[in-house]
């Protein structure tokens, strides 16, 4: 393709965007973006949740047309009007969003070509479809037979399978918006590669991340929005020992605006007595007897302890809670739940909320809240019976409640009558949150609490845990992210396959020690 | 003054709309289609006679929208009430007259075989797990043939009149002049509401929460009385409140404080909204969508005591089509398919519009064709209008994204000079 404007020797950048600004109601989403995406690069973009990153990606792609927002968009020097996203897939880009747009029934071949098949006359080639399709699966490096459904896949062969429909667009800037937040450590290893694979295919890729680690690994240049605004552009190169230039801290600072002197609350308050123990916790598959899901979980949780549960996707982590609580997940087998040296019976959730125990789903949207509902009733929804009286509500004390929960939650809205589904990840977390501590919980149980949040609103979600557990509860904290085991608990278990491996206290706890014992399988004797 | 109560009424009116923009669209469309058709039939639409007609015309047709509503507002569907209605009705019918059974014990008798029924449909729903559009189908064609089995395809005329006062009866009270305790009940009606009201807005203002000015709760107060009134004079004029009218009140009122004020009903819409969240919750989902399906169908047996009641005959065919008119009622009415939104008071407002409607067409000479073709006309447009609306609140329509960045930036505009002191 000839570029008339640029000389041939420096070639201008393959995406320039200068001076972005979009508005929505009330919001100025952005105000004032530039951003420049070399060929052949990754691009990473990072910014608190609201920072206007998703919105950008949405300009650039042709979610917001062509006369919604001001501003230049020019791909490979010339200047873009996109009117829908087709258009912009047309010029060669592409983006995956964070919830995957396959369709589960279908095959990964017909996914991959969806709209793009092997067809003649409007009847589909499957010879020919199968083979492009694992041409082009070979080039993600997923090894699946293209006539695999794509519900038979985990997710992140999903997400390959998703790139893999990308480059059949014959894509030039791959646009990724939180690609690994629901990936183990394995799969994100192996996405990031395949992003350095295109990168020397002269492919370039806009990563959205919030996870520091890995946009230092891949990344090329990280932009820095902040208040809809780019706060900087820098490089990033790599030592020969693959050592970043760019400082993480400087990073942060970029994004919040300020130094964040720490990623992680100070422990505060004294560790009491075993309150709550588990023993000999088994948990069967709900649909296939007899597949053991979790395998004789024995823990103990003292006040004020926030223990840890590190483990990999799969390790049976969110079975076990879910099982725990109020045997939600699958078929329970065996085990006992002891407070203070007695057995609970908890036979249903009402059972469990009315023992103390309160659990924080990981899909916070379609466990943890009623999305169309405001946050004044997802905040009273587990604990009804605190504000009515004999079965009738009191809507004012309701109000009050729930005004008083999110203001300690510190949930940013324009009232306790704003639909969940209007706010940000952040703040929804925050609201579920608040939810549990109405029910004045004595085990809290937390999964995966901080995925997809921001470094701000990370921190206050930290802080709350820490306050509860010095109030005296027990907090178990499941989590994949090792810095946050790390940095928030005081004693840690890990678990692989079903089964507990391994119990370090938090002296002996790093990141190394946790890894062998969260891949431990098989039987350790 | 606290600064929580200094909203002002603009902006106030303008959240409460925006929350419920289709049941005050619909009240406002309810008011608007009863003045087209007063002028239309030349004043027949609001004649003391006509509104009497209006209410026993539609009573059963409003106790179903109620129990649909509560249906709808799982999540779910009921396709048989129409069957229900129509069983429930014949095996009244034999006890009354084969069996010579009194009413006061086939009322009752009734309205438990309408909740068996109900448990029976509940009970695939919610233990089993079958789509409540495919039990319900199937409840539709069972009800059927065993209405047809138990009547032998012959209708059963006439009924005693002990069972047909309650859809024909009066209030008791003088025949001559204006009736009096109709007239003492909408008034004891409307000191309950006014009460209530500013009940509501002292215990708001005792917890520091933002509130009406006084004066528009007193225009409130003055608009409830003023209708009321206006309302039960019309009555009083004829014959009175039709008892029908007095079971319809009760039922209104009851349904509408559970869904709103109690534990039970917030458990009902957190089923619809995510079943998923509200069993992690703590709700025992499957026990409430069981219950709801039972309620179903002792409101369907009620409607089938009160059709049976008012045509003075159990027929093989009676019911048909009544469960359309009661899903439309629903959806007109504010409902959404998806479950988890809807109100008692929407089902009302949807399925009097519907009523209005037909009595209004047939006042001015109609047919029934034309009726049927604007009645879908009218349930699909209110529907399209509450999509249109969703879209436009929570921002994902990029189609509309122009219309919407106008509309809102004119409102912006007289923010900052409403709140300058």
């Amino acid at each position: 393709m000839s570029t008339p404007n640029t000389a041939p020797a420096a070639p201008g950048p393959l995406l320039r965007m200068r001076d972005i600004r979009k508005e929505f109601p009330g919001v100025r989403a952005l105000d004032g973006v530039s951003l420049d995406v070399a060929h052949g690069s990754v691009h990473a973009l990072m910014g608190e949740n609201g920072a206007g990153k998703s919105t950008l990606m949405k300009v650039l792609s042709g979610v917001h047309p062509a006369g919604s927002y001001t501003g230049t968009v020019e791909v490979a020097g010339e200047p873009r009007a996109f009117a829908d996203v087709a258009a912009s897939e047309r010029a060669g880009i592409a983006i995956i969003h964070q919830e995957l747009a396959l369709i589960p029934q279908l095959s990964i071949s017909e996914n991959v070509l969806l709209g793009h098949e092997e067809a003649r006359f409007g009847v589909i080639d499957w010879g020919a479809t199968h083979a492009r399709a694992r041409e082009l699966l070979r080039r993600v490096g997923l090894d699946e037979n293209p006539a695999t459904p794509v519900s038979e896949l985990s997710i992140g062969a999903q997400q390959l399978v998703e790139i893999a429909k990308a480059l059949a667009k014959d894509v030039r800037l791959l646009i990724l918006d939180e690609p690994t937040s629901a990936l183990n450590e394995t799969e994100s290893d192996r996405l990031l590669e395949l992003l350095s694979d295109l990168r020397a295919q002269g492919m370039a890729c806009v990563l959205i991340s919030h996870k520091l680690g890995e946009v230092m690994r891949v990344s090329d240049e990280v932009t820095i929005l902040r208040d809809g605004r780019t706060v900087e552009t820098l490089a990033v190169e790599r030592d020969d020992h693959g050592r970043p230039s760019v400082d993480e801290d400087r990073v942060i600072r970029g994004m919040v605006g300020r130094d964040l002197d720490q990623r992680y609350p100070d422990r505060e308050g004294d560790i009491g007595p075993v309150r709550f123990e588990v023993r000999d916790w088994t948990v069967d598959h709900p649909a296939q007897a007899g597949r053991r899901m979790v395998e004789g979980v024995g823990l103990t949780l003292r006040s004020g302890e926030v223990v840890g549960m590190a483990g990999l996707m799969g390790a049976g982590r969110t079975e076990f809670a879910m099982s725990l609580f109020g045997r939600s997940y699958g078929r329970y087998v065996r085990g006992a739940l002891l407070r203070d040296g007695e057995e609970l019976r908890v036979g249903d959730v009402a059972d469990a909320i009315a023992a103390g125990v309160a659990y924080v789903p990981e899909d916070r949207k379609s466990l943890g809240l009623i999305l169309d509902d405001d946050i004044r009733h997802n905040t009273t929804l587990a604990a009804l019976g605190r504000v009515s009286t004999r079965g009738v509500i009191d809507p004012g004390l309701e109000t009050v409640e729930a005004q008083r929960m999110s203001e300690r939650m510190r949930v940013r809205s324009h009232g306790a009558n704003q639909t969940v589904r209007t706010l940000s990840g952040g703040n929804q977390q925050k609201v579920v949150l608040g939810k549990w501590m109405f029910t004045r919980p004595e085990l809290l149980i937390l999964d995966e609490p901080t995925r997809g949040i921001d470094v701000g609103a990370k921190y206050e979600i930290y802080l709350i845990v820490r306050r509860l557990a010095a109030e005296g509860a027990c907090v178990l904290l499941i989590s994949s992210e090792l810095p946050e085991i790390l940095g928030m608990c005081d004693r840690v278990y890990a678990m692989c396959e079903g089964r507990i491996t391994g119990e370090v206290p938090r002296g002996e706890a790093d990141q190394e020690t946790l890894m062998r014992l969260m891949t431990r399988t098989g039987d350790p004797t | 003054m606290n600064h929580p109560t200094r909203t002002s009424p603009l902006s106030r009116l303008r959240g409460l709309l925006r929350g419920n923009t289709r049941q005050y669209g619909m009240a406002i469309a309810l008011v608007a289609v009863i003045i087209l058709f007063q002028v239309l039939t030349g004043g027949l639409l609001l004649t003391p006679l006509n509104i009497t007609n209006l209410i026993m015309q539609n009573s059963y047709i409003l106790i179903l929208a109620i129990g649909m509503m509560l249906v709808i507002i799982t999540g779910h569907i009921d396709l048989s009430v129409g069957s229900v209605v129509a069983f429930t009705g014949a095996v009244s019918a034999i006890m009354l007259t084969a069996w010579g059974l009194p009413t006061f014990v086939v009322v009752p008798v009734a309205l438990l075989l309408g909740a068996l029924i109900g448990a029976w449909q509940g009970f695939w729903i919610a233990y089993v797990g079958v789509p409540a559009f495919i039990v319900t189908l199937a409840g539709m064609l069972i009800f059927r043939g065993a209405t047809l089995a138990v009547l032998g395809g012959e209708s059963i005329a006439p009924l005693p009149q002990s069972l047909r006062v309650i859809a024909s009866g009066f209030l008791p009270g003088q025949t001559d002049g204006l009736h009096l305790p109709t007239l003492a009940l909408g008034a004891a009606g409307a000191a309950a509401i006014v009460w209530i009201q500013w009940r509501t807005r002292a215990r708001s203002l005792a917890r520091d929460l933002p509130v009406p000015s006084a004066a528009a709760t007193a225009a409130g107060s003055v608009v409830v009385v003023a209708a009321i009134m206006a309302f039960t004079y019309a009555l009083a004029d004829h014959n009175g409140l039709p008892l029908v009218g007095v079971l319809l009140i009760a039922l209104i009122a009851g349904y509408a404080f559970v869904m709103r004020s109690t534990t039970m009903g917030r458990r009902v819409y957190a089923v619809g909204g995510s079943e998923r969240a509200a069993a992690l919750s703590g709700i025992r989902t499957k026990r409430t969508t069981f219950w709801v399906f039972v309620n179903m169908g002792v409101l369907s047996a009620l409607a089938g005591l009160v059709f049976t009641a008012r045509l003075n005959a159990a027929t093989p065919g009676a019911g048909t089509m009544f469960e359309l008119d009661a899903i439309a009622a629903a959806f007109i009415g504010g409902a959404s398919a998806a479950g988890g939104v809807g109100s008692v008071i929407g089902a009302v407002i949807g399925a009097l519009f519907m009523g209005v409607l037909n009595n209004g067409m047939s006042l001015i000479g109609l047919g029934v064709d034309w009726q049927q073709f604007i009645k879908g006309l009218v349930l699909l447009l209110a529907v399209a209008f509450d999509i249109y609306n969703k879209r436009r609140v929570s921002g994902s329509a990029p189609i509309l994204l122009g219309l919407r960045t106008r509309t809102r930036k004119g409102s912006g505009r007289d923010a900052p000079t409403r709140d300058a002191p």
